[in-house]
């Protein structure tokens, strides 16, 4: 009779049932929406921290940031040699800089790694090269004196008539710059070629801690036309080029991957790093891992991976502050209208069949039997709130994963971050402080998808048996009081 | 058999207390029918629900074969209303949303009658109210007299001893009224009934053989005669499962 009566129920009284199942629907819809979009933004801020660490990487020890100082790294300096008449032979000269002219001790990467908390660490030293080449012509000396300020090239051109004077003179230069990361070959779980993926050749071997070879990123590969098996040359030495690394995001700002040591002497900065890279051996206490690493280790700076998610603005993080605040709150204040409405609407609809309850405890039905009617229904009813609002949700879910919505992520430079801030001391020319300054603000383009995992279609199916509960309780409390008496009430 | 004694019933509404029944003494025996007639408000469906065992008096008792109904457990209450009581209602309080067959049912389910012979029986107590053609409908696709039919096949379909009737004609017309009243004699006879009910009309009350008025909570019996009583007996009783519809007018006989 149980589920006769139930179906009875169910099936005669539709709109009834539809209105409460809706009601719970739209809650529970809202919950998957607002939970998985959260997911969704989670990935993608992953996705941007990611770009700036190595997989793995809970924190980042640099030098505490310095004002510049104008003789700290010196003027940068070219020198060229003016060849004889008509050579016309390009020359090339690389000035070498550590990435912000900080750098630290190698000592401390053991100092950092003997911290409590911290499971390994591992050092890198960023350098910056500029590249300056072109060609430079020497000016003719003309003897003739009829011909007056004709060279502007040449030095100390006499205005005295009779005077040789010096002609045609000049210089053509490129000036463009990359980095280079000297990278801690015995570890490379950790630092700056984690985020990457060798796609082709292979990666550093352990022992080829002074070896001459580099990899190099695939767009710096491409743009300069290298390919494994040839060589780079930076500052007069040649590197064996023996991988090519694909960037997990496009934000990788290392162009050329070498062994610590080579990088150490190419910057002249023997036994230094710039970075350190830092793992925790338990991801719930970073903070305090941090304020360890700053309390026994001085003049470093900690950043952390929240840290550096507290500087990543733009449409991504307004969207993710969106979901995760009022997208909650959200949630939860239809959620707990919908339980609500579903308890106060079953409710109302016992105290409207008063007489059939009474009827039936008149006929001899215990209260228990009465009430699991009642709870029984609302039970159906939730977990038919549960399968709409499931089915709802999941449908909003997979509209907002095929729409995607590109997010922008503004990464703003904390000052000696290892990959794309830090770049404040370098050398006062124009074209590589102007890259330094659009790679400390690195803007990120990201499609939000909005991933339903298990958990999310499992709390909501919680949910719905919860409000069925709920409001089950509801009613069949209030059946559970009538009496038998109630059967003769007039009130249809 | 039935034997009230001293019940009493006050209801307290706010600050008021209402004395709705003040210490009726009464007894029924079995097979006996009573009408109970009065006023509105003066306490007559107040009265049925202690001999229904629906409510419980202030005070007094109301025992039936010697059970004491004020004083035994709410679930051995609930148990002796599954199994010897049988109601209709003047409003006929079927299941809106259940078949015939399946309101006749639900006075089955309390006493674990299995589903087949639940369906079974309620089948046959219906053919025998004459809506053997009409297991599968909804109240709302039965006419008031049919609903009623219903009411009185579900209150039956357990062969109680006792059968109470609260206006069992109120919502009824004439024509109606008169088939359900003989519908109602015909089983009280066939099925040897203790019949108790409350009505207004003054028709069906002047010919019942024991009638008593319940005025201001207090009972006057009076008993109607012999003569009346075997008059009452007769006419109306045809073999119950016939066409009661087709029967003759109740009010034409002469009351």
């Amino acid at each position: 009779m149980f589920g006769i009566y139930l179906k009875r129920e169910l099936s005669r009284r539709k709109k009834a049932a539809l209105v409460i199942a809706m009601g719970l629907a739209l809650g529970i819809a809202l919950v998957i929406t607002v939970n998985s979009v959260s997911a969704g933004m989670q990935q993608a801020q992953d996705k941007v921290l990611k770009s700036l660490y190595g997989l793995g990487t809970d924190m980042t020890v640099t030098k505490a940031q310095t004002a510049p100082s104008g003789n700290s790294s010196g003027r940068p300096k070219f020198n060229f040699d003016a060849k004889s008449n008509d050579s016309k032979k390009t020359q090339s000269s690389d000035r070498v800089m550590t990435q912000g002219g900080q750098s630290l001790k190698s000592s401390l990467v053991t100092e950092v790694a003997a911290q409590k908390g911290v499971a390994s660490a591992v050092g890198a030293l960023s350098l910056n090269v500029t590249k300056v080449d072109g060609s430079f012509t020497q000016g003719k000396a003309q003897s003739s004196t009829q011909q007056q300020g004709g060279g502007q090239g040449g030095p100390g051109g006499g205005t005295s008539t009779g005077q040789p004077q010096v002609q045609g003179g000049g210089a053509s230069f490129d000036v463009n710059s990359y980095s280079v990361a000297g990278v801690d070959v015995t570890n490379q779980d950790l630092g700056p070629l984690a985020t990457s993926k060798i796609t082709t050749g292979k990666t550093f071997t352990a022992s080829q801690t002074n070896a001459k070879v580099a990899v190099l990123s695939k767009s710096y590969a491409k743009e300069n036309k290298k390919t494994v098996g040839k060589t780079v040359t930076i500052s007069g030495t040649k590197y064996t080029i023996i991988g090519i690394a694909t960037p997990d995001s496009s934000d990788s700002t290392t162009d050329v991957y070498l062994p610590l040591k080579q990088a150490q002497t190419l910057g002249d900065s023997k036994n230094k790093v710039t970075t350190i890279y830092v793992k925790a051996t338990d991801s719930q206490q970073i903070d305090t891992v941090k304020k360890t690493i700053q309390k026994n280790i001085s003049g470093t700076t900690v950043t952390t991976s929240a840290d550096l998610a507290d500087t990543v603005s733009g449409s991504l993080s307004t969207a993710s502050n969106l979901a995760t605040s009022v997208g909650k709150w959200l949630s939860i204040a239809v959620l707990v209208a919908a339980f609500l409405v579903a308890a106060l609407l079953t409710s109302s609809a016992v105290s409207r069949r008063v007489r059939e309850f009474g009827t039936l405890k008149a006929l001899g039905w215990p209260s228990r039997k009465v009430t699991r009617q009642v709870v029984g229904e609302s039970i159906v009813n939730g977990l038919l709130g549960g399968a709409l609002g499931i089915a709802l949700g999941l449908g909003a879910a997979y509209a907002v994963t095929a729409i995607s919505p590109k997010l922008t992520a503004e990464l703003g430079s904390t000052g000696g971050m290892g990959g794309g801030g830090g770049m404040g001391g370098g050398p006062g020319g124009g074209g590589p402080g102007q890259q330094a300054a659009s790679a400390a603000k690195n803007t990120m383009e990201i499609a939000l998808s909005a991933p339903v995992s298990l958990t999310t279609i499992a709390l909501a199916a919680g949910l719905a048996i919860a409000g069925g509960l709920i409001a089950g309780a509801m009613g069949g409390w209030r059946a559970s009081r009538m009496r038998p008496a109630d059967a003769l009430r007039s009130v249809s | 058999m039935y034997k009230l004694t001293g019940v009493t019933k006050r209801y307290t509404r706010g600050k008021e207390t209402v004395e709705a029944l003040r210490g009726i003494d009464l007894a029924i025996e079995d097979g006996d029918q009573l009408v109970i007639q009065g006023p509105t408000g003066g306490g007559k469906s107040t009265l049925l629900q202690m001999i229904g065992g629906l409510d419980r008096p202030t005070s007094g008792s109301v025992e039936l074969d010697g059970v004491d109904l004020a004083s035994i457990s709410e679930a051995k209450l609930t148990r002796l209303r599954a199994e010897k009581i049988g109601i209709i209602f003047q409003a006929f309080n079927l299941i809106p949303t259940l078949t015939a067959q399946e309101n006749v049912e639900t006075a089955l389910v309390p006493l674990g009658v299995k589903a087949a012979e639940r369906r079974e029986r309620a089948a046959e107590a219906l053919r025998s109210v004459g809506l053997g053609e009409r297991l599968g409908h909804v109240p709302t696709e039965l006419s008031g007299g049919q609903q009623q039919r219903v009411a009185i096949a579900r209150a039956l379909v357990k062969k109680p001893k006792v059968l109470l009737a609260d206006e069992p004609t109120g919502n009824l017309d004439e024509g109606t009224r008169d088939d359900i009243m003989g519908l109602l004699e015909g089983l009280w006879h066939e099925y040897g009934l203790t019949f108790i009910m409350v009505t207004h009309d003054s028709s069906i009350a002047r010919r019942a053989p024991r009638l008593a008025t319940i005025k201001a909570g207090q009972i006057t019996l009076t008993e109607q005669g012999g003569a009346r009583r075997a008059a009452a007996a007769q006419p109306f009783v045809q073999q119950p499962g016939q066409q009661y519809a087709q029967q003759p007018s109740y009010g034409g006989q002469g009351y």
